[in-house]
């Protein structure tokens, strides 16, 4: 049976480096298909024909479309990330810092949301129908639906202007400063991506643990005298994140995305404000990586939710050979 | 209390009401239908009712009390309220549009998958997956570097972004239906394939259909707003709810309506479609979403 979950984790990650592959060639085949001239858009339209020629052979512009794209995907393979458009510096260098910061701001907003899901799930669960219940669901529901950039405006309407003066609206942070520098203004951004994030799993969390606990080894585990926490906590919450798993790993994927949105709307420096910059300037080089990462970041979260969910469930590793 | 009703009135009715009448008999479908209705008028009939131009000056920037106007003038001394009845419009319109691209596609796919199975189900669902590997807004923000954010790109990139996502949830309901007898029978009585797929499976899926739909309009709203947020609208100073705030969040302290009017709509809005797609999801129970990415 190892051998089957072996196999399987195999066929799985060659599947995801193959999608990596080809979204690698979409990335460039769209922005490559750009109608206007990088050379041009950097030296003007008086440049002369003979600037643009020389511009053009520095970015490796004048290539055939098949070698430009070898170059791209083996520099960025080899750690050279090209040079930027816009700031005429290495991609690496203008992105690197940047990473670590978006990396970070991810990192809390995801930690955080689980046991914050798993706590609501499970208590609206356990209330079923009640008054915690029926309020949580409801609270979930309208946070679900409203866009981040929304949310996140109410929270700055509420904490930081128009009602309440306690929390920063913006984060203050160098690029390359390390990001627990301002913490006072990571507060409001990760405090939008929590909200963001934590109604799906809650939700899936309490349709887990509301079968969990109508199951006979609940019950069992009842009748045999046990107190109602140890119940609660060894013999039907564990039960229950397993179903969540993939929930919980497909909403850290989407924080991948939403991150742009909200590292622009609290001027964080991060990877989702240097992506709409280099969208607004058309700086190619750091779009295409940028959107290799996140794609990337994106692919692998969905992966490791693949592979978790079978590894925790029982059923479906038995199923695999 | 709904969806147990609901289940009870099947075995008392051969014939239970149907979807749209079970969920409307919901208090949060009908909360839900008030509050989308309510903002679609703003929308759709806001600029008849506009004092001001959309982009006409009217006072100086950031001022609260000038006369004639009810919420003051923007960054740009222009009419709050007049902007704000503007603002609505193209986001809708576009929203409708690349939800129903979406959904056409995302159907067509999602039962074509399920009834060919396997090779082209498989190849279907493999390319879809390429799409699905990149978050919407990353897929819009790429499109739009290269070809500038006009309205007919927004659309398109909207709705097909969303294709793979309503495919995906299309397939798994009609996987179901298409193994039953009546699609033997129908394919024994000589039906062609494709009134086959549109004419007896689709029928058999209408619930996950529209609970996708709301949920699908609710998320495109959010973004093609979140894309306008970004800047990213057909023209620089468009009046635009999600613009408008960007525009006007600077000057959050001194005017702070610039803000809250858009803010408060988008917010309605999708919480308004947002309601009324819960409310079909719980009458066709079975069906719990994992999240805006998936």
């Amino acid at each position: 049976m190892k051998a089957s979950i072996f196999r399987f984790v195999l066929k799985r990650i060659g599947l995801g480096l193959l999608t990596l592959f080809i979204v690698s060639l979409l990335i460039f085949a769209v922005t490559q298909a750009l109608p206007s001239d990088p050379a041009e858009a950097m030296l003007g339209r008086e440049a002369t024909p003979e600037a643009l020629a020389a511009l053009r052979a520095d970015f490796g512009l004048d290539k055939p479309i098949v070698v430009q794209y070898g170059n791209w995907l083996f520099g960025i393979l080899g750690g050279d990330l090209g040079t930027s458009y816009a700031t005429s510096t290495p991609v690496s260098e203008y992105i690197g810092p940047r990473v670590g910061a978006s990396f970070f701001l991810l990192l809390i907003a995801a930690v955080g949301s689980i046991p914050l899901s798993i706590v609501v799930g499970a208590n609206a669960a356990l209330r079923r129908d009640r008054k915690f219940d029926t309020t949580s669901s409801l609270v979930s529901l309208i946070l679900a639906a409203m866009p981040e950039f929304v949310v996140g405006t109410i929270l700055t309407i509420i904490f930081s202007t128009t009602v309440w003066q306690l929390l920063p609206a913006v984060t203050y942070l160098e690029v390359g400063a390390p990001p627990w520098s301002d913490l006072q203004g990571l507060i409001l951004p990760v405090l939008t991506l929590l909200l963001a994030v934590t109604p799906y799993v809650a939700r899936v969390m309490r349709a887990a643990m509301v079968e969990v606990l109508e199951s006979d080894y609940v019950e069992m585990a009842r009748l045999k005298g046990m107190d109602e926490r140890t119940v609660l906590w060894r013999h039907a919450l564990p039960n229950a994140v397993g179903p969540a798993f993939q929930v919980i790993a497909l909403n850290l994927a989407y924080l991948a995305g939403g991150v742009i949105i909200v590292e622009r709307l609290f001027n964080f420096p991060g990877i989702g404000s240097a992506l709409a910059d280099a969208v607004r300037s058309r700086d190619l080089p750091v779009i295409q990586f940028l959107a290799l990462i996140i794609a990337g970041v994106y692919i692998l979260t969905n992966l490791l939710a693949d592979i978790g969910t079978v590894l925790v469930t029982p059923r479906l590793r038995t199923r695999l050979k | 209390m709904s969806s147990e009703n609901a289940a009870e009135a099947k075995f008392v009715d051969e014939r239970p009401p149907s979807l749209v009448r079970q969920a409307f008999r919901l208090r949060r479908t009908q909360i839900g239908a008030v509050l989308a209705l309510m903002l679609i008028s703003v929308a759709l009939i806001g600029p008849f009712l506009a004092p001001f131009g959309s982009t006409e000056y009217v006072d100086l920037p950031n001022t609260l009390s000038v006369p004639g106007t009810i919420f003051g003038t923007d960054y740009f001394g222009q009419d709050v309220l007049s902007r704000f009845l503007f603002g609505g419009r193209t986001i809708l319109i576009l929203a409708i549009l690349a939800t129903s691209i979406g959904i056409t596609l995302g159907t067509t796919l999602g039962l074509t998958a399920a009834y060919l199975r396997g090779r082209a189900d498989e190849a279907i669902m493999r390319a879809l997956d390429v799409v699905l590997s990149f978050p919407q807004v990353l897929l819009s923000l790429v499109v739009i570097s290269m070809f500038g954010p006009s309205n007919v790109l927004i659309i398109f990139t909207v709705g097909l972004s969303t294709t793979p996502r309503i495919a995906r949830i299309i397939r798994g309901a009609a996987i179901g239906v298409v193994e039953r007898d009546f699609i033997s029978a129908a394919e024994a009585l000589g039906e062609s394939r494709k009134r086959v797929v549109f004419a007896e499976v689709l029928p058999n899926v209408t619930s996950s259909l529209l609970v996708e739909m709301n949920l699908r309009l609710t998320y495109s709203v959010g973004l093609i707003a979140s894309l306008a947020f970004l800047g990213f609208t057909p023209e620089p100073n468009a009046a635009n709810w999600g613009l408008m705030i960007q525009e006007n969040r600077v000057a959050l302290t001194e005017q702070p309506w610039g803000v809250i009017l858009p803010t408060t709509a988008l917010a309605l809005l999708t919480i308004g479609t947002g309601l009324i797609g819960d409310g079909f999801s719980r009458v066709s129970a079975g069906i719990d979403r994992g999240g805006k990415g998936e």
